[in-house]
Order: structure tokens, then sequence, then C-alpha cells
């Protein structure tokens, strides 16, 4: 499939998801009550469509098409498919920064626990950033990253073993399993200058993620500024991942998947693979969340649970056509 | 003025001495090839004179420049090279992987000049398959034409004609001649010793990180260098066609 046809198609299948995100939820809302909500402002299923389920397929599409990018960017930087933006433990240090808020009792301050995620992100992102710019070769971060991970999945460990209070445990643990219900429009607004920072990083750094294809060595001969641009990428990752952490929790599999699903209709160009992660990364969520919503249990399920159950057998497809491919 | 000059460049790693007060210069219009047995330091040279490898003491320069106080756009617009790994880490189609080399160019002059470098390397048409379903000598093909669009004037390639056929060897040796020819300076790592004496103007051969020779192939592969060198009694025999290498392994079989 040609890269048009490819963004065209995620395109097309971004509205439609926005439209089952607008008509899906716990209240089913007939023909005539979604055209009441359309109509008159004032009632009660246009509440329920635009400062409901609006923002909240909204946050979808955004949290997720941030993990495809970042996920994108994270497996050109280091080369290696097995990359997410999770692998250099900004996830795991905005989780930390999130149980930490939480348990320090904030959570009835609004944003408060979104920014001690983002800012956790944040010190990790620059940490990182630093490292990116002072070692060229990717296993030495990726070394750097499972550290970091291991130790902040550690901390975060330990502020479940000192929490004061079972429910404080139980809301922790609520918040890491991901999650974009009740996000309304403020929570949105709050993340996008991170989000606008770090997708302009992480398109800055395109040039570079192509030219890192022929390694490190070529790369920094090429005449590209790759210390700037491999710096601007690990920034770029972790301000979109930082961001989406602390809209939705943490999230597996959408920014490990989005790039596999989207990389031979890209040429296996790390560079226009980019826009297309984003935009598979945005449906991924998109539907995960619409799955949440409709599949019927007593408690609703949680978002970064639902991309586990379906894209770790989705995954496991994409890698089986993949090693059939590469045996031939 | 020399496009690559060495003076005295020593490189320590690990407490061993990997390049050991080498010096050479390469000129404008000339192959000079850079011989010796495996891990005499010529990869460590080559890394050394575009500053990719530190130098512990001595001097690297192009175009009379210390190429440790170039900038990454300054030093592409001198040097460009053609490491050893083949290895690309995506499956990107030939004709991207080659116009990378011409990255400053706006996209159509860039896949016309890769085109044109691969339709060079014997690979015309290929422009659309994956870099990953190729061969590995296809591949190094590829990445060769990547080397010949960059058009710099200081090509650096690190056993270029490494896992290519026969065929495919002599080709890539005659189109670096092409590239001398219009004003280039060559510098290659060889490790067939007679491709090496027929296809370079001079050869500098590195023995336990030292230079131990240098100048035209009559020269610097003189029976005692091949002994001291590479452990090899043998001489390098002139044909019509160019010299070739006679010689067999010190003691082994005859």
């Amino acid at each position: 499939m040609r890269p048009l046809a490819l963004n065209l198609l995620l395109s097309v299948a971004i509205l439609a998801l926005m439209a089952a995100g607008l008509a899906l939820g716990e209240v089913q809302l007939t023909g005539t009550q979604i055209a009441q909500g359309f109509a008159d402002p004032a009632s009660a299923p246009h509440e329920i469509l635009f400062d409901i389920r609006l923002p909240r397929t909204a946050a979808a599409l955004v949290v997720g098409a941030a993990l495809g990018l970042a996920g994108a960017v994270m497996q050109g930087l280091l080369r290696n498919p097995l990359a997410d933006p999770s692998v250099l433990g900004v996830s795991g240090g905005a989780g930390l920064g999130a149980a930490l808020a939480i348990t320090a009792s904030l959570a009835g301050v609004p944003g408060a626990i979104e920014a001690a995620a983002l800012g956790a992100a944040l010190l990790v992102g620059v940490l990182l950033t630093w490292l990116a710019a002072r070692f060229r070769e990717p296993e030495t971060l990726i070394l750097f990253g499972v550290a970091f991970s291991a130790f902040l999945g550690a901390m975060t460990s330990l502020v479940f073993n000192f929490s004061p209070s079972p429910v404080t445990l139980a809301e922790v643990f609520s918040w890491l399993l991901g999650s974009v219900a009740n996000r309304d429009w403020d929570d949105i607004v709050r993340q996008l200058p991170a989000l606008v920072v770090g997708t302009g990083l992480c398109l800055y750094a395109a040039r570079g993620l192509v030219m890192l294809t022929l390694g490190e060595e070529t790369a920094s001969l090429s005449g590209l500024p790759m210390t700037r641009l491999r710096a601007a990428a690990v920034a770029g990752a972790s301000l979109l991942t930082g961001a989406s952490v602390a809209m939705a929790g943490i999230v597996g599999f959408v920014g490990l998947a989005a790039p596999h699903l989207v990389r031979a209709g890209s040429g296996g160009d790390p560079g226009r693979v980019l826009l297309p992660s984003a935009l598979a990364g945005a449906v991924l969520l998109a539907a995960a969340d619409i799955a949440a919503r409709i599949i019927p249990t007593d408690l609703e399920l949680k978002l970064g649970v639902v991309t586990a159950l379906f894209g770790a057998p989705l995954f496991a497809l994409i890698a089986w056509r993949a090693a059939r491919s590469w045996t031939g | 003025m020399s496009a690559l000059f060495l003076r005295d460049a020593t490189v320590r790693r690990g407490g061993q001495t990997v390049l050991d007060s080498a010096s050479l210069a390469v000129e404008p219009g000339e192959v000079v090839g850079v011989v010796g047995p495996n891990g005499a330091g010529k990869t460590t040279l080559l890394r050394a004179a575009l500053g990719l490898a530190r130098l512990d003491a001595g001097r690297a320069e192009l175009a009379g420049r210390d190429v440790a106080r170039l900038t990454d756009p300054e030093r592409a617009r001198l040097a460009a090279y053609l490491p050893q790994a083949r290895h690309v880490g995506w499956n990107m189609a030939a004709g991207r992987v080659a116009s990378l080399g011409a990255f400053h160019l706006p996209a159509a002059a860039a896949r016309a000049a890769a085109a044109a470098a691969l339709a060079r390397v014997g690979m015309s048409g290929l422009e659309d398959r994956g870099v990953l379903e190729m061969s590995g000598g296809e591949r190094a093909r590829v990445l060769l034409a990547r080397l010949l669009v960059t058009g710099a004037p200081l090509l650096i390639a690190d056993e270029p004609a490494a896992g290519l056929d026969p065929d495919a060897q002599l080709l890539a040796l005659e189109l670096f001649r092409e590239e001398a020819a219009r004003g280039a300076a060559v510098v290659l790592t060889l490790h067939d010793l007679g491709l090496a004496a027929r296809f370079c103007d001079r050869l500098a051969v590195l023995s336990g990180g030292r230079v131990v020779a240098a100048g035209p192939a009559a020269e610097a592969l003189q029976p005692d260098i091949l002994g001291q060198a590479f452990s090899l009694d043998g001489r390098l025999e002139p044909t019509p066609d160019g010299p070739i290498l006679i010689a067999r392994r010190r003691g082994g079989w005859s």
C-alpha cells in the first residue's frame, strides 16, 4: 500500500471511531436522542455526547497518537523493533510521579496527579536526553533505560509498600492501569504544550532517524547534526510519553504495535513511518477505549488491560507474519 | 593540500596501542590502499582520519583542517565513508538508501542521483527493492552507490570489495578509479593484495598498528615486507594486465 493511501485509510478509520465514540457508551442513545443532542445544547443527550463522550474519544485519540509517534521514534532511534515509549523508563517515571501524588492525597487538587506524572517523566527525559547526547550507541541507551525502568518500578513498589491505606493503594493501581474515562477538555488542554513541543521535536528528529538506518558512524558523517537530532528524538518521545501517561495512565502495546502495523506501508523508512504510526496509535487506542466501554462488565475494563489483552495476540500475529516474510 | 593527512597518529584502546605513530597523506586524484593483516589497525586508521576514533597523540587533517575541530556538516563536505559493516537497520528501498548520500538535495534530484549511482554499481531498475530482501553482496553495492552519491572530494571505504563476487569487486575498484579521475582522493582498505597492487596508486602497509611500508605497490609489497607484515613468502609478479601476487604461507603447504 502506498503511504498516502495508508494515511488516508487510517484517517477514515479515525473518523469512523470518532462517530462510534459518540454513539456508543454505557447509556444507549436512540437515533432521536442523538439528533436531539446535536440540536439542543441544553438537553441531556447533548451533555452525554459533547461533555462526556467527545472529550473521552478525543483523549483516546490524542494519547494513542502520542504513544504511536513516540514508539516509532524510539524504534527508529534505537534501531530496535522491540523498543516502545516505556523502554527508556519514561513511563515508569511518570507512573512513580502519579503514585507519589496520589499517596500524598493530592487527588483532590485538579491537575496535580497529571502534573506530578509529567514532571517526573520530564526529569527522566532530561537525564535520558543528556545520555543520548553523550553516548552514540543505542545499546548503551537501552541498558540505561532498563536500569531506570527497574529502579523506578522498584520505587513505585516502595510507594505501594508504604501506602497509608488499601483505598489509596487501589487508587494508585487503578490510575496506573490506564483509562480515559471521565476526561474533560481541561485534561487535554493541560497536556497540549507538552504534546505540541514533543511532536515538533520528533518531527525535527525524523531526518536523523532515517540516517541512523545506516548506523551511527555513517550517520555521524552524513553532515546532519546527529547529536542534536538524537537528543531531540529522546526529548520529544519523552514529552509525548509523559503527557500520555499524565492523561491516561500507563497504556502498553500501542507504542510498540502501531509502528509495526504501518511499517511495511511506509517503505520501512523510519522518518516516513512517523505520521502513520501516530494515526495507527490513535486508531488502536480509540478502538480499545470503545471496547472498554461496551464490553459488559460490572466495573469498566481499564484501558491498559484492554490494549494488553487484545494487543498482545495482535502483536504476536504481526510478529508471525513478519517472521514468515523474513524467512521467505 | 592533502585531502587526508595523518601525522604520527596514535590511538590506544584498553591499554593497547592499536594505531602507533601512523603517518599518511592522500592527494586529490589518487587511490591509496591501506593493507595489512587482521587486527593491523586499518579500520582504526580510517576512523582516526575521519575523527571517529579519538587520537591519543598526533594529528589528523581533512583538506588541511584539524578533523577534531570540524563541525558535522563541514566534515561531511570534505569526506564520505563506507564502513565495513553492511548493516541497514530497516527494510528501506535501495533507491531511498542510495539517496541518503544526497539528503541535502531536493527529493527529485536526490532520487535521480541515487538511480544514476545504482546504475553505476550494476543495480539498475532495483530502486524499489527492499535492501533487507537483497543478498549481502547486493546490499554492499547499494551502500557503495550511497557513497558515490555523496560526490565527496575524499572517499574512504573500509573493505569495499568484501563479500562481492569477482565481477563486482572489479567493478567497485574501477568505480573508485573513475572517482579519482574526476579528482577525488580515494582511500581503501583491501585484503586482496593483487587487487590492491593493480588498482591503487600507492599502498600503505600496516602491521601491529604501524605503517611499515608505503609507496607504489612494487615498493610497498617487497618480499621482506610480505614476510614481516603478512607472514607470507611471496612476490609481486608483473603481467601485461598488471601485477599479481604469488605467495604462500611461511612454513605452509607449497
